[in-house]
C-alpha cells in the first residue's frame, strides 16, 4: 500500500477537497477513525492481484438506446420550488467573492 | 389494525369480498402507526393525506380481483423519492426536499394499486448498520426496544416486524435489507443487481445499490418483487432479462437442490449460538431433500476492506451534488459561493457520511488511486470468481446473515471499523451483484437470527423456492414480537 497511516494533515487536506471544514476536535476524531479503518483497508495488500482486471460494475456495460421522443419532463417552476432561494426563473446564490470585497 | 397475523392473500380476499374497503384499511393502518410509532420511531414522514386519497380512488375504481396488491398499504424507505412528499434520506441536508417525480418502484407499485403510507427511517444516506446515523429518529428493534433495529433500512424492517405495514421497501448496498431483516425476524430480499430499477433511489454507491422488499413471509416477498422488478429505460443498468412469476415454484419441494455452505461464513467472528442456529437450519434443508456440501469462498475476509473503499469512493462522487444550491438545507450567513458549499456540507452531513466521503475522496486521489480504488476493484473480481466457481456446481449458498443478533445502542460509537466488520457476511453478495435473502431461522437470547440464502445472478426463483420450503417446515413467521400467534 502507498500509505499505511493517514496523518491529521492528510485528513484536513481530504476534507478540503471534499468541501468540508472540520473543527479541531473533528479533525482529531476523523484522524483516529480513519486510522482504524486503514488498519482494515490495508489488509488488501495481502492479496495477489497481479494481472487481475478490476471490476467497477457487475453489469455488461452497454449503451441502451430509445426513440428520441420529446416529453414534457420537469418544469422549471416545480424545480425552483425546492431551491432555498430563488426568483421567478432563477436560483439565487451568494457572490463568488466575499460580500463587499473588491474584485 | 396491525399486520402481525395476516398475509397478502388474506388481506386481498378481505378487500375483494368487501369485508373492508381500501380506505378503511388505510385508516386502520394510519391509526395503528399513530398509536405505536412513539415506541418504534420507524417513520420519518406519515403520508396520511396521500394514502387516504389513493385508497379512495382505488375504492371508487373497485379493488382489482386479479391484483394482489390492489389497496394494500406499504412503507417506503426515505431514500426513495416520492413526488410531493418530503424525502430526506435521513439527512439534515435534505430537510424540506420535495421531489418532483416518483421512483420507478413507487410508480410500479402504485400502478398495481399499492398505497404508500409513509417514509421510513434509515441511516443517513444508507450509511450505517444500526439506523443510528439518522438525523431525525432513533428507530428501536421490534423485539426489544433497548436494541438497535439494524440498518441501514432499520425503519422498513421494524415497520414490518412490528406489524405497522404488511410490506416495506428498502435498499441494500452492503447488507442494508438483509441485516435489519435478520435483526427483526422477518424476510428481507436484496434482488440481483439490475433486477429492479434504481431510478429515483438517492444514490449511495451506484454499482452496489439495489432496491428490495421486507415482508413477514416468503410468498408475500415473492409477490411484491414480481410487481417491482423489470427493465426501466430510465436506469441503464436495469436488466432486460425476463421477470418470472417468483411465486411459481413455491411448492415446498427442494429434493435434489444442491446447497453450498462456505467455511469462511462460519469463522471466528461469528457468535457460537448463531452458528448453531444456522447449522440446525441447514440440517432442516437437508431433511427436506437438499444435498449439502461445504465449500470455500477464499476472498471473503477481504470483502469489508474492498467494499469500504469502493462504496465510499462512489459515495464521495455521488454526494458531490449536495451543495445547498438547488434543494434542501442552506446555511445562513455565508461569505461567498465556496463558503456556501463548505458550510452546507459541513453543517448538513453527519459524521458517518463525512467519514465515508473523506475515505472515498482519499481512495480516489492521485497517488492512492492504484493502491486503494483499483486494488479494491481487483479484489472484487476475485470475489466474483469465488462465487462463480461455487455456482458452477451448486444452486444455492446458505450462511448466517449476521455474525450476531441485535446489540445495544451506541455499542461501537468510537470504533467504526467494528461496526463495518458486522457486514462481513452480507457485503460479498453486493460486490458480486447477486440476489440474497434473509429468512428467520430461530432465536438467540430472545432475539431473531437470520439465515441468508444466496443464488447466482437472476436466480431469485431458487432462493424463494428453498426459503419457502424452509419457512413452511419451521413456521417461524408465526412467532411475533410480544407473543406468538
Amino acid at each position: 500500500m502507498a500509505n499505511e497511516q493517514i496523518t491529521r494533515e492528510e485528513v484536513e487536506h481530504v476534507a478540503n477537497l471534499a468541501k468540508l471544514t472540520l473543527t479541531d476536535a473533528e479533525a482529531d476524531m476523523f484522524t483516529d477513525h480513519l486510522e482504524k479503518i486503514f488498519e482494515v483497508v490495508t489488509t488488501l495488500s495481502e492479496v495477489d492481484t497481479e494481472g487481475v482486471a478490476p471490476t467497477y460494475s457487475v453489469t455488461e456495460m452497454r449503451t441502451v438506446l430509445r426513440e428520441d421522443v420529446a416529453v414534457n419532463a420537469h418544469q422549471s417552476a416545480e424545480l425552483l420550488a425546492n431551491a432555498p432561494e430563488h426568483t421567478d426563473t432563477l436560483i439565487k446564490v451568494p457572490a463568488i467573492l466575499d460580500e463587499g470585497a473588491e474584485g | 389494525m396491525d399486520f402481525l397475523h395476516t398475509d397478502l392473500e388474506t388481506l386481498h380476499e378481505q378487500l375483494v369480498n368487501k369485508e373492508i374497503t381500501a380506505v378503511e384499511l388505510a385508516e386502520a393502518t394510519l391509526s395503528n402507526i399513530a398509536a405505536t410509532d412513539d415506541t418504534y420511531e420507524a417513520f420519518i414522514t406519515v403520508m396520511k393525506d396521500e394514502a387516504l386519497a389513493e385508497a379512495k380512488a382505488i375504492d371508487e375504481a373497485g379493488i382489482d380481483p386479479d391484483n394482489i396488491l390492489s389497496g394494500i398499504p406499504y412503507g417506503i424507505k426515505d431514500n426513495l423519492v416520492t413526488k410531493g412528499v418530503t424525502t430526506t434520506a435521513a439527512s439534515k441536508i435534505l430537510q424540506n426536499f420535495k421531489p418532483i417525480y416518483d421512483a420507478t418502484v413507487i410508480e410500479k407499485l402504485r400502478a398495481n394499486g399499492a398505497v404508500g403510507v409513509g417514509k421510513l427511517n434509515m441511516d443517513e444516506f444508507a450509511m450505517g448498520s444500526t439506523s443510528e446515523t439518522s438525523y431525525y429518529r432513533k428507530t428501536k428493534n421490534a423485539w426489544d426496544q433497548t436494541k438497535v433495529p439494524g440498518g441501514s433500512s432499520g425503519g422498513s424492517a421494524v415497520a414490518v416486524a412490528a406489524g405497522q405495514v404488511p410490506f416495506a421497501l428498502g435498499t441494500d448496498t452492503g447488507g442494508s435489507i438483509r441485516q435489519p431483516a435478520a435483526f427483526n425476524g422477518i424476510v428481507g430480499m436484496k434482488p440481483t443487481y439490475g433486477r429492479v430499477s434504481r431510478w429515483g433511489v438517492i444514490a449511495f454507491a451506484s454499482s452496489l445499490d439495489q432496491v428490495g422488499v421486507f415482508t413477514r413471509t416468503v410468498k408475500d416477498n415473492a409477490r411484491v418483487l414480481s410487481a417491482m422488478a423489470g427493465q426501466d429505460e430510465k436506469d441503464q443498468t436495469s436488466s432486460d432479462i425476463a421477470v418470472p412469476d417468483f411465486t411459481a415454484n413455491l411448492t415446498g419441494d427442494i429434493k435434489g437442490l444442491k446447497i453450498a455452505v462456505p467455511t469462511e461464513y462460519f469463522g471466528a467472528g461469528i457468535n457460537a449460538d448463531v452458528k448453531a442456529t444456522i447449522k440446525a437450519g441447514i440440517a432442516k434443508l437437508q431433511e427436506l431433500g437438499a444435498e449439502v456440501e461445504e465449500v470455500s469462498l477464499p476472498h471473503t475476509k477481504y470483502g469489508v476492506a474492498a467494499y469500504y473503499i469502493l462504496g465510499s469512493a462512489e459515495a464521495s462522487s455521488n454526494l458531490q451534488r449536495f451543495d445547498g444550491i438547488r434543494y434542501g438545507f442552506r446555511p445562513e450567513g455565508v461569505k461567498n459561493l465556496d463558503d456556501l458549499y463548505v458550510q452546507t456540507r459541513s453543517q448538513g452531513f453527519g459524521d458517518e457520511v463525512k467519514r465515508r466521503i473523506m475515505l472515498g475522496t482519499y481512495s480516489l486521489s492521485a497517488g492512492t488511486y492504484d493502491a486503494f480504488f483499483k486494488k479494491a476493484a481487483q479484489v472484487r473480481t476475485l470475489m466474483n470468481e469465488d462465487f462463480q466457481n461455487v455456482f458452477a456446481k451448486y444452486d444455492l449458498i446458505i450462511a448466517p446473515t449476521t455474525p450476531n443478533v441485535a446489540y445495544n445502542f451506541g455499542a461501537n460509537e468510537d470504533d467504526p471499523e467494528v461496526t463495518y466488520m458486522n457486514d462481513v457476511l452480507t457485503i460479498p453478495v453486493n460486490m458480486a451483484g447477486l440476489p440474497g435473502m434473509s429468512v428467520p431461522a430461530g432465536f438467540v437470547n430472545g432475539l431473531p437470527v437470520g439465515m441468508q440464502f444466496i443464488a447466482n445472478r437472476f436466480q431469485e426463483e431458487t432462493i424463494y423456492r428453498a426459503a419457502y420450503a424452509y419457512e413452511q417446515a419451521t413456521r417461524l413467521f408465526e412467532q411475533v414480537p410480544g407473543g406468538n400467534k
